[in-house]
């Protein structure tokens, strides 16, 4: 985080030491002036506007609108009596994913005035942090943080004497990859078994105990004070490209300098892998990457001069996702990396639906195979099919086994000769043969 | 799980059950707690038993059966005896890339155990965890409460050292 130049939003209190933002630090640099302000004098309406305007869009991967998402929820007379939710999807375990734990553990206070206002702009009277049990850096801060709130007057009864109550409180998982899905995360908040609910109804009307709930990630919340601090134009001015905003981008891999960086929404992807992630390791060249975490296509090194935006990966093929990449050098064999992946996704398949319990261990076995030596040209012909069958949006129960079909069905896109290699040599040639 | 089981007399400790309430005090119904009891008492406990199940269940008034389907679906509710730290070893795919498929196999070496398996003298259960999400510091691990990153076979000898002998799970 070394250029001057560039503004920091979700980073501003973020130093290289990593020591963490207390109240007073956090207040000392314009924290809760978001607060004081809505409090002061802005309705939920106001605020949901100036969300709008700003086009921010969700940042666990999606890339939905949030305003849009907000106005789903029925307000005032149109809402039957009862609470309303708010809950922040802290389960980060996209695999190759690291931003959201750097925001929770050194800026607590900044998720915590986000989901203040988000709740107050949906009128939630109750809030959850839903945070993955490994995160314990994280959950002792937040813990802290919200105690320090409760004690300021920003949280509980007639908050800062608008007549507006919240309640907070940090849930810890037990685990699982498909907590990250909004309705399955609701039914493991209720303490159910974590299957995705079908829909609709969606969880704007119908979402927590039957309630009207909004699900939003941890980047997406802390971007929330600041825009109705400065306004929506000030966060649209941010983003290089069509989307707004800034965005945590990482590279992790053989790149010289892993890591985390918040940059305008539409850097380039070579401005990211060369000047912050330092280029590719000593001795290790570029062969493909998948821009936002496990389940999103390949992406080559064609694609480099491509901003980061929703739209651009989006026309590329693949998805922006949650903007950390992961790379694939030359000396890294592609299907083994897709095998990696599959086998996780097969792993957490929550089993509930055919073609995910079923279909993926199947591809993750003929990847297998392939891996290691056993495989035949027929079986190349099976992966297309699968990705075909089990990719579709609509044949399965939720996205999870979609998103685990975009590495393959690019990988065969991209990497074909390797798949071949494998097949024709009978071994993995990235091992020389090594069985695995 | 028997008849005998289901009839069985272990009780919640009286801070289990505090600690229980305390969650409770956020939940609409009892067994919106079902997630934070199993992990309390797992944190009291080691691990969830049958009986211990089944006084979980009888608490939050749930059937032991439903209950028994919410703990084994989650990854971090251990339902067999673990050693006294659980060592979650990422093998996701940034961690993968950086090879530890090499530093797994030195753990199962140095430690004598493979996934799901606890160490002879009782110190450390070894698991697979999703991605840890500390991808740059590849490959990671948590050995109980503590990220250990950038692993190496030296990394390794150092984490483990002497551990397994001196009976001490610091």
């Amino acid at each position: 985080m070394e250029n001057s130049l560039r503004e920091k939003v979700l980073t501003r209190n973020i130093g290289p030491d990593l020591v963490p933002a207390d109240m007073e630090s956090y207040e000392a640099n314009g924290g809760y002036k978001a607060l004081h302000k809505v409090m002061s004098g802005m309705s939920p309406n106001d605020c949901l506007e100036v969300i709008k305007a700003s086009n921010l869009r969700g940042r666990g991967g999606a890339g939905f609108p949030t305003g849009m998402k907000w106005s789903f929820v029925p307000m005032g007379d149109k809402c039957s009596p009862g609470h309303k939710y708010l809950v922040c999807n802290a389960d980060e375990m996209e695999p190759g994913t690291f931003k959201d734990r750097l925001l929770m553990e050194c800026d607590p206070h900044q998720l915590i005035e986000g989901m203040i206002l988000a709740a107050y702009t949906i009128q939630a009277d109750r809030s959850y942090i839903f945070i993955r049990g490994e995160y314990l850096v994280a959950i002792e801060r937040l813990e802290q943080a919200l105690a320090d709130c409760y004690k300021r007057g920003y949280l509980g009864n007639n908050i800062l004497g608008s007549g507006y109550d919240l309640e907070m409180h940090v849930h810890t998982s037990a685990g699982r990859y498909i907590c990250g899905e909004e309705t399955a995360l609701i039914n493991a908040l209720e303490g159910k078994r974590a299957n995705p609910r079908a829909k609709p109804p969606f969880p704007q009307v119908s979402g927590l105990w039957g309630r009207p709930t909004i699900v939003n990630n941890v980047e997406t919340l802390c971007n929330i004070s600041h825009i109705i601090d400065k306004g929506a134009e000030w966060f649209q001015s941010l983003g290089i490209g069509e989307d707004s905003g800034t965005k945590m981008f990482g590279a992790s891999g053989h790149v010289k300098n892993p890591g985390c960086w918040e940059l305008p929404m539409g850097t380039p992807i070579r401005e990211i892998l060369e000047k912050y992630a330092g280029g590719m390791a000593d001795g290790r060249k570029l062969k493909g990457f998948l821009p936002g975490g496990g389940s999103t296509d390949f992406l080559v090194e064609e694609h480099l001069d491509l901003p980061m935006d929703y739209g651009s990966i989006g026309s590329a093929g693949s998805r922006m996702g949650t903007g950390t990449m992961i790379i694939l050098d030359d000396k890294t064999c592609p299907v083994g990396m897709v095998l990696n992946l599959l086998r996780f996704f097969a792993h957490e398949s929550c089993g509930f639906c055919t073609p995910c319990r079923e279909g993926l261990p199947w591809t993750r076995q003929v990847l297998e195979d392939i891996e290691s030596g056993r495989g035949r040209k027929e079986d190349l012909e099976t992966l297309v099919r699968q990705v075909k069958y089990i990719g579709a949006i609509g044949n399965t129960h939720c996205a999870l086994a979609p998103g685990a079909m975009e590495p393959l069905q690019s990988a065969l896109k991209y990497f074909q000769s390797d798949f071949d290699a494998h097949v024709e040599q009978g071994c993995c040639p990235y091992t020389q043969g090594e069985r695995v | 799980m028997s008849q005998q089981l289901i009839q069985s007399d272990v009780a919640l400790s009286a801070e289990e059950t505090r600690q229980i309430d305390a969650e409770l005090a956020h939940m609409p119904q009892k067994s919106g707690a079902a997630i934070d009891a199993l992990k309390i008492v797992q944190r009291h406990r080691g691990w969830v038993s049958d009986e211990s199940l089944i006084a979980i269940a009888r608490y939050l008034e749930m059937s032991p059966e439903t209950l028994e389907g919410v703990a084994t679906f989650y990854n971090l509710i251990y339902r067999k005896p673990v050693g006294k730290k659980v060592v979650l070893f990422c093998d996701s795919v940034s961690c993968w890339i950086c090879g530890c498929d090499g530093v797994k196999q030195k753990i199962t070496e140095k430690l004598g155990v493979d996934y799901g398996e606890t160490t002879a003298d009782n110190q450390y259960t070894l698991i697979p965890v999703p991605c840890l999400g500390a991808c740059d510091k590849a490959p990671v691990m948590m050995v109980g409460d503590d990220l250990h990153t950038h692993l190496d076979n030296e990394k390794i000898d150092q984490i483990f050292a002497g551990k397994l002998s001196d009976g001490e799970g610091s």
